[in-house]
């Protein structure tokens, strides 16, 4: 968490947002140009996308995880551009996922227990590609970028809500496991979160950052009930402040829009984040699931420039490259410390692997230092 | 870094030099201009000397500026692990330092653009917290690690194996040795002294961010004022023992026996590193509550002079030639067998001299309530087989002085020669 408040909302209001990423599913209207949605088959080690081929336009996808574990499904453009994704599709269910897609390469990718790459295929889509003007590129960023947090928050209150209930039940084991998972979805997006003030202190705040008179709530209050007595049963109440607390800044969190500019910024402070508050293990100073946060706040840093890559490409390939190469390496980096599905504990990894960590931080954060500027002009 | 950027003080982008300039005199050279704006603050004598001391020292030359340039009062010295395994990216790197060691030097903006002078979304290229002040005798000397060339695995790292001098070997043991890895070794290292320290520690700041994702910084250290003169002109300063320290150091107006002791010559072993210098750094801890309490008599029988005008014990003044066999009524030697100043001296080492560059250095305190304070030492030195390692293998044996020392931290590096002008950089001959 941090305190200052770099995103300032812009204009309110909803936003209308094309192909609007599926979440709701049932709906089984065929597709007006392929006939039908895709069929994707999921399982815990395969992705059998129905076509690699399909027509410019808009294409619903059917995903089904037949799986064992929590499955998500992505199509990606150019440099891991998110075009559309169903997040949290729990084993044994459907979910469609609608997506407006240009003429162009992409790849599907399905994640079986939400990590790593994914199972990646093809997809051509053929039909006449629009050439990109400049600005229309960083309008097409915010919007990009809002379907990103549009199915980051959707799942955030799936999750919250999952997790919520497993601390009223006081099921100490599931909330645990719960925990990092509700977290990912929270840190890929903090930046967004935290532009409205009173809430995040509310649901991320930690320990010492309480003001007089104000209650220690939230994620952080619960994690330390969870982690250093192992008695949540009088957390009823902070279980639901946290899920009414969740429900109000997701809803805020998608009326709000962006400007490119803010997105530049947003996904500096996320490397930031990961620079302060994770590399020291504070933020998870009971769980030590701070590596789960590092990596959502990559994530989220990775999809905020992929929103924002199309048009740096027009204005700046090399910053482009650079970004590449040093994305790849902290993702390699902080790789060789996954355990199954999840991360090592803060407290596993030694000094000069934390410092790596940070070295392959900063490292990425300094060309990353250079995008508002590129933006801005 | 934009490409259309250039030298040229921009509107709104006062440079450091640029603002000495207005404040003085006319666009006289950095030297010319600083001493210009100092003599608006005062005059005299004292004038003069602050004038010099805010200067610029020349960035180009035969050799690396830091070695023989009279040692500045301020010091921040870093050493530097490469992360990268790519050589074009380290090449690259050692270009980049080197041209903004040149702007720094000279009392600029590490980068062309500037602290304030570029557009508000982006970061500046300078950090800033130099704006305004003078060049201050900054000077940038870098130097490169055993480790650069193979490492711990005895990997070849950048193809330049076999380019490693056999005079940068690794330090042996020393007796008493209580070395810290953390704080030692290094692949590159970067020394940075001015007479004023926020001019020192902006160029290591600056450097260090200029290599992220080539570099990493392994350990830095501050020093706060020198401990040695290595110039006739200097009056010799104190250590943190309270004793003048570097009396009988190598000095700038030696020329015969720096050719002889501290440059590197054609012919040495390694060609790119004739006219460099070899030099070995060692944190050194003092224990000074412990020193404090003892004698007078006992502290200056450790040493082996006085500690009031620095002359060797039997003798009147600082530079007196000690005498080692001179005894006293007791028929004991006047300086004791175990004297610091007996065991280090070149007479008793077969002439081995060294340059010494050190700094007094108070890391705060050590939670026990003690200062957590030393010697950064620091000796350039043209061979430290025969140089470094012979002396204080006596001194970790036999010195007195042992009692009241911790050598914690201990590296050494490979000084290339001076960068010649514009177009050579750091390291060139090494690389190429």
């Amino acid at each position: 968490m941090r305190t200052t408040r770099f995103l300032v909302p812009a204009a309110a209001g909803m936003l209308a947002v094309a192909g609007l990423a599926g979440c709701g599913g049932g709906d089984d209207k065929p597709d007006a140009k392929s006939g039908g949605p895709i069929t994707v088959k999921a399982t815990d080690s395969a992705c059998e996308v129905g076509t690699t081929e399909v027509e410019a336009g808009q294409v619903t996808f059917k995903v089904t995880n037949s799986g064992s574990k929590v499955n998500e499904f992505y199509v990606y453009a150019a440099g891991d551009r998110v075009m559309g994704e169903v997040e949290n599709i729990a084993p044994g269910l459907s979910r469609e996922l609608r997506v407006e897609l240009p003429a162009g390469t992409y790849e599907t990718a399905c994640k079986p227990g939400m990590s790593g790459r994914g199972i990646r295929g093809a997809l051509k889509v053929s039909g006449t590609a629009a050439s990109v003007a400049p600005d229309a590129a960083l309008t097409e960023a915010t919007v990009s970028y809002q379907r990103y947090v549009q199915s980051q928050t959707a799942a955030l209150l799936t999750k919250t809500e999952e997790f919520v209930a497993a601390v009223k039940a006081n099921d100490v084991a599931k909330a645990k496991a719960l925990y990092p998972v509700t977290r990912t979805y929270w840190e890929r997006i903090e930046p967004v979160a935290e532009s409205f003030g009173d809430l995040d202190p509310k649901i991320d705040g930690r320990e010492e950052v309480v003001e007089e008179g104000m209650e220690f709530t939230g994620f952080h209050r619960i994690e330390k009930d969870l982690w250093t007595t192992g008695d949540v049963s009088k957390d009823g109440a902070i279980a639901d402040q946290l899920l009414t607390d969740v429900k109000a800044i997701v809803a805020k969190a998608n009326a709000e829009k962006l400007t490119p500019l803010q997105l530049a910024n947003g996904a500096k402070a996320l490397l930031d984040e990961v620079a302060s508050g994770k590399i020291t293990g504070e933020e998870e100073r009971y769980s030590h699931t701070d590596l789960w946060d590092f990596n959502a706040n990559l994530e989220g840093t990775k999809a905020a420039i992929a929103a924002l890559r199309p048009a740096l490409e027009q204005r700046s390939a090399d910053l482009v490259k650079q970004l590449d190469t040093e994305f790849a390496n902290v993702e390699a980096t902080l790789g060789k410390h996954r355990a199954g599905d999840g991360w090592k504990l803060h407290t596993q990894l030694s000094k000069a692997e934390l410092k790596e960590l940070s070295d392959s931080i900063n490292a990425l954060a300094e060309p990353i230092s250079k995008v508002a500027a590129v933006v801005a002009r | 870094m934009s490409e259309q950027a250039t030298e040229a003080p921009r509107a709104g982008t006062l440079s450091r030099r640029r603002a000495i300039t207005l404040a003085g005199v006319g666009a006289a050279g950095v030297a010319g201009a600083a001493a210009g704006a100092g003599a608006l603050l005062s005059g005299g004598d004292h004038a003069a000397a602050t004038d010099k001391a805010a200067g610029a020292v020349p960035f180009h030359g035969e050799h690396q500026a830091g070695i023989t340039t009279p040692a500045q009062d301020r010091l921040h010295f870093v050493a530097f692990d490469v992360i990268t395994k790519d050589r074009a990216k380290l090449v690259a790197l050692l270009q980049e330092w080197t041209a903004a060691a040149a702007r720094m030097t000279a009392g600029k903006d590490a980068g062309l653009i500037g602290a304030v002078g570029g557009v508000p979304e982006a970061p500046p290229d300078d950090t800033g917290e130099a704006l305004g002040l003078p060049p201050s005798q900054l000077t940038l000397t870098v130097g490169f690690g055993p480790t650069l060339f193979r490492d711990a695995e005895g990997k070849d790292r950048f193809g330049i194996a076999d380019k490693r001098p056999a005079a940068l070997a690794d330090l042996p043991h020393f007796a008493g040795d209580a070395l810290k890895p953390e704080i030692s070794g290094g692949d590159i290292c970067v020394q940075a002294c001015a007479n004023d320290p926020q001019v020192a520690v902006h160029a290591i700041r600056n450097l260090a961010r200029i290599g992220m994702g080539v570099v990493s910084v392994r350990w830095s250290q501050l020093g706060f004022g020198r401990t040695s003169s290595t110039s006739r002109d200097q009056a010799t300063p104190r250590n943190l023992f309270g004793f003048k320290d570097g009396t009988a150091n190598l000095k700038a107006e030696d020329a015969g026996l720096l050719r002889e002791q501290l440059w590197a010559q054609p012919g040495d072993g390694a060609d790119w590193m004739a006219g460099g210098s070899y030099l070995v750094t060692r944190k050194i801890r003092m224990l000074i509550e412990t020193w404090d309490r003892s004698s007078l008599a006992e502290q200056e029988q450790i040493v082996g002079r006085t500690k009031g005008s620095g002359a060797p014990l039997g003798k009147a003044g600082e530079f007196d030639e000690p005498d080692f066999a001179a005894k006293g009524d007791d028929g004991q030697p006047v300086i004791a067998e175990t004297a610091h100043v007996r065991l280090a001296h070149p007479g008793q080492n077969n002439g081995a001299h060294l340059l010494r560059r050190g700094y007094n250095f108070v890391d705060g305190s050590d939670g026990l309530g003690r200062l957590d304070a030393g010697l950064f030492f620091m000796a350039y030195q043209r061979d430290p087989r025969r140089q470094f390692v012979p002396i204080q293998t006596r001194l970790a044996r036999q010195d007195a002085m042992n009692e009241y020392l911790r050598h914690v931290s201990s590296g050494i590096f490979g000084c290339p020669p001076g960068v010649r002008d514009a177009a050579d950089w750091w390291g060139r001959a090494l690389f190429s």
